[in-house]
């Protein structure tokens, strides 16, 4: 037993907080004035943050629950919204069902030279992830798909989407899916994207009989789903990695602030009422962390267990996100919610991450149906 | 005990609603529906519309240009134009300035400032919060030194909305620095184009900009701007935040909110079944229709009691605690109703007439900003920690 981060990742830790602090320009986030920062993800790929999230014979140092643990805490304790979780998703797509040719791409996925995106869900099917309607037909060597993807963080900005499709079966089947990588540009390929709350940019895809070569095609064709499960997975445990960083940070924003705002003639923190709900924060943000903890821990165990666990750390994420945002606006008062402010931007980052992977009520049922079954 | 309203009532009722099928533009009451940002004229509009019927101010006596309504009929008024979508009436003038006018003002100042109000001749605003004056708002700084025939005013007042559409500003300014801070406050009316006075927006976590810093620098007020006498400001402010605050609970707010939800939640699909019928996400609205219904019923009580002549106290905080956290929780669910449709962040799609499409379905574009937004129902009027201990000295002896 042993909670303490190793050598290597007390490094990574340390060299990553000390690159992004004051990176993060906030401000013009919450504007709207910028979506993510170019020079910020090249200061990452220098640093070779993208090579922890990838493992050794994929051709990163890492790969790691806890790998991706330490990384994306700290992305989100500076409240980056660099797209790097794209590439984790994307690159471990590639690296796990790629042919020899497709994995050759690895090397810059992992160089940062490229923008990935991975585009899945669509406008009905919510959370759901056997849920895929756009459709994938093979004519002669090459496959058409026609359909539509939505809320696709970085997909206007990707050179590479890793696109799913059902080439078989109902709509909701778990058996029929295949996953494709789609080049910039691919011709019936229409693309709207937008800011997003909290930072990044999305985009809708809309698929209108786009035609792919037929060694576009990554992995087996109808068989893609536990791969994507196994990969989403990975995202949530970054994701809630993130929102954890996110938290430490509006949680010491809003204790100095309760220290230094002086109302009634002593400090905020000294009111009791207060302090005990900031306490109250305090406790929950460690639980938070404790089930991030077994979700890193158990990204590499059998499908259920896993799959317990990205429902546990979801939910408690997800309403432990809620309580911090809510409760760090309310304590701060009219400032909580003005844009200029620092924790307009990490507030709306961090309540985000319940509207991707699944909200806290959505995993509560899940859990429950995991459980039963 | 009788729940039902009298045949008086429903005939007003019936006589409003038909009014509001009339009259009400649809153009205005579609912005309201889609959450879409409502502008200055727009509010001029609908103002002058309702003043047809001296119904702007209908709970002002008719004397001073209203309609004479009690609590019940305000209620029903309020209850039916959230209903229809209807624009907020803009509070300042009406529920706030005109009031205290007609309770601590000269005769000459409510024959000067009340038909104003009602006519649209002036558009007011509150100045109340400053820097270091939130929850503390005895605290203020702003100060009103006599001068002659005037008084000067220099300092700063902060949150202050629809500070950039209004021509005049009622303020709170310290006209003494003796005694308890809370004997050393003046009330006074202000012309926000007299010389020295800059207006700075605030623009929001939801990237609106409702909220403004005002600045004063050696402004000059004349002396009869002045409501009731020198340091007898706290006891108007006091008057105004506890006895003219109907609809704290926000009823008519929170029942449009929650059928926006219903809505919202019925077209919406998870797992290929609508989301409402997801036993989980149902039993969620139920819980917070529960609260609601029963809030409603809070509300009457206090409505019905002042209606007899009763002034509110104490149930003014606990309508308000209640009322804007049943407000901020189906805020909370509307968003998680949406999905991942609540990410997306099209500033632009929120005003009428851009041109910019909503990505996703229209009624998924302003939840998160709401959500935001409305973090702020428990901030403002009093914070509810403010109310709390309002409830805990006026009921607990704390």
């Amino acid at each position: 037993m042993d909670f303490n981060l190793s050598e290597e990742r007390q490094m990574l830790q340390d060299g990553l907080r000390r690159m992004l602090v004051d990176k993060v320009d906030t401000k013009a986030i919450a504007r709207g004035d910028t979506a993510w920062s170019a020079e910020t993800w090249q200061a990452l790929t220098e640093m070779g943050v993208i090579g922890a999230l990838f493992t050794e014979e994929q051709g990163g140092f890492g790969g790691a629950g806890f790998d991706l643990m330490v990384v994306f805490e700290e992305m989100g304790r500076a409240g980056a919204p660099e797209p790097l979780l794209e590439t984790l998703l994307a690159g471990r797509l590639i690296a796990e069902l790629g042919s020899a040719t497709q994995i050759e791409q690895l090397d810059e996925v992992i160089a940062g030279e490229v923008q990935m995106a991975f585009a899945h869900s669509e406008p009905g099917s919510r959370y759901d992830l056997e849920r895929v309607a756009t459709n994938a037909a093979r004519d002669g060597d090459d496959w058409v798909l026609t359909g539509r993807k939505s809320v696709v963080t970085n997909g206007g900005e990707a050179d590479q989407i890793v696109l799913s499709a059902r080439v078989s079966g109902a709509v909701s089947d778990r058996e029929g899916l295949a996953l494709f990588l789609v080049p910039k540009g691919t011709e019936g390929l229409e693309i709207r994207d937008y800011p997003l709350t909290g930072g990044g940019r999305g985009a809708e895809l809309a698929m209108e009989e786009m035609r792919l070569p037929g060694d576009a095609l990554l992995g087996e064709a109808g068989d893609a789903l536990p791969a994507i499960e196994r990969t989403v997975a990975r995202g949530s445990a970054a994701q809630c990695a993130e929102a954890l960083g996110l938290m430490e940070r509006i949680r010491d924003l809003t204790v100095t602030y309760l220290q230094q705002r002086t109302q009634f003639g002593q400090p905020l923190i000294k009111f009791q009422a207060l302090a005990f709900r900031m306490a109250d924060v305090l406790i929950e943000i460690e639980q938070a962390r404790s089930a991030v903890i077994n979700l890193c821990g158990h990204l590499d165990a059998d499908p259920t267990t896993r799959e317990l666990h990205v429902s546990a750390a979801k939910q408690l994420v997800g309403a432990t996100a809620k309580l911090v945002v809510e409760e760090s606006i309310q304590m701060h008062g009219g400032i909580g919610i003005t844009q200029e402010y620092d924790l307009a931007h990490f507030a709306r980052r961090l309540t985000m991450v319940e509207h991707r992977f699944g909200d806290a009520l959505w995993h509560l049922g899940r859990f429950a149906r995991l459980r039963a079954a | 005990m009788d729940l039902t309203y009298s045949e008086e009532y429903e005939t007003f009722r019936r006589d409003l609603r038909g009014f509001l099928e009339a009259r009400l533009p649809k153009r205005l009451a579609d912005k309201v529906r889609l959450g879409q940002r409502v502008t200055k004229e727009d509010h001029e509009e609908w103002h002058a519309i309702l003043q047809e019927r001296n119904w702007l101010a209908g709970h002002w006596p008719k004397e001073h240009g209203g309609a004479g309504w009690d609590a019940v009929e305000r209620h029903i008024f309020e209850e039916e134009t959230t209903r229809a979508h209807a624009p907020r009436i803009v509070p300042f003038g009406v529920m706030m300035l005109g009031p205290v006018l007609m309770k601590f003002g000269s005769d000459a100042q409510k024959a000067h400032w009340l038909p104003r109000i009602l006519n649209g001749t002036d558009w007011w605003c509150q100045g109340y919060s400053e820097p270091g004056a939130g929850s503390d708002l005895a605290a203020i700084k702003t100060t009103a030194e006599r001068d002659g025939d005037h008084y000067v005013v220099n300092g700063q007042k902060t949150w202050t909305t629809l500070a950039q559409y209004a021509d005049h500003i009622f303020c709170l300014v310290r006209t003494s620095k003796e005694g308890k801070k809370q004997e050393g406050i003046s009330f006074l009316l202000i012309d926000m184009n007299d010389p020295g006075i800059e207006v700075r927006p605030i623009h929001l976590i939801d990237g609106g900009a409702e909220v403004n810093e005002v600045w004063f620098k050696d402004v000059r007020v004349p002396v009869e701007n002045l409501v009731g006498e020198e340091n007898q400001g706290w006891t108007i402010a006091k008057y105004l935040l506890t006895h003219e605050r109907t609809n704290i609970a926000g009823v008519g707010f929170a029942n449009e909110a929650l059928a926006n939800l219903k809505r919202i939640a019925a077209l919406e699909h998870q797992n290929g079944r609508p989301l409402i019928e997801d036993p989980l996400f149902a039993a969620e609205i139920a819980r917070l229709e529960i609260q609601l219904m029963a809030m409603a019923t809070t509300n009457l009580r206090v409505v019905s009691a002042a209606a007899g002549g009763n002034a509110p106290g104490v149930e003014s905080s606990m309508l308000k605690v209640k009322g804007t956290v049943i407000r901020q929780e189906i805020n909370d669910l509307t968003r998680r109703a949406c999905g991942p449709y609540a990410m997306p962040f099209v500033s632009e799609a929120l005003e009428a007439g851009s041109n910019v499409e909503p990505v996703g379905p229209d009624y998924a574009a302003p939840v998160s900003g709401r959500y935001f937004n409305n973090r702020k129902l428990s901030i403002y009027g009093g914070s509810n920690e403010v109310q709390k201990q309002i409830i805990a000295k006026m009921r607990l002896g704390a």
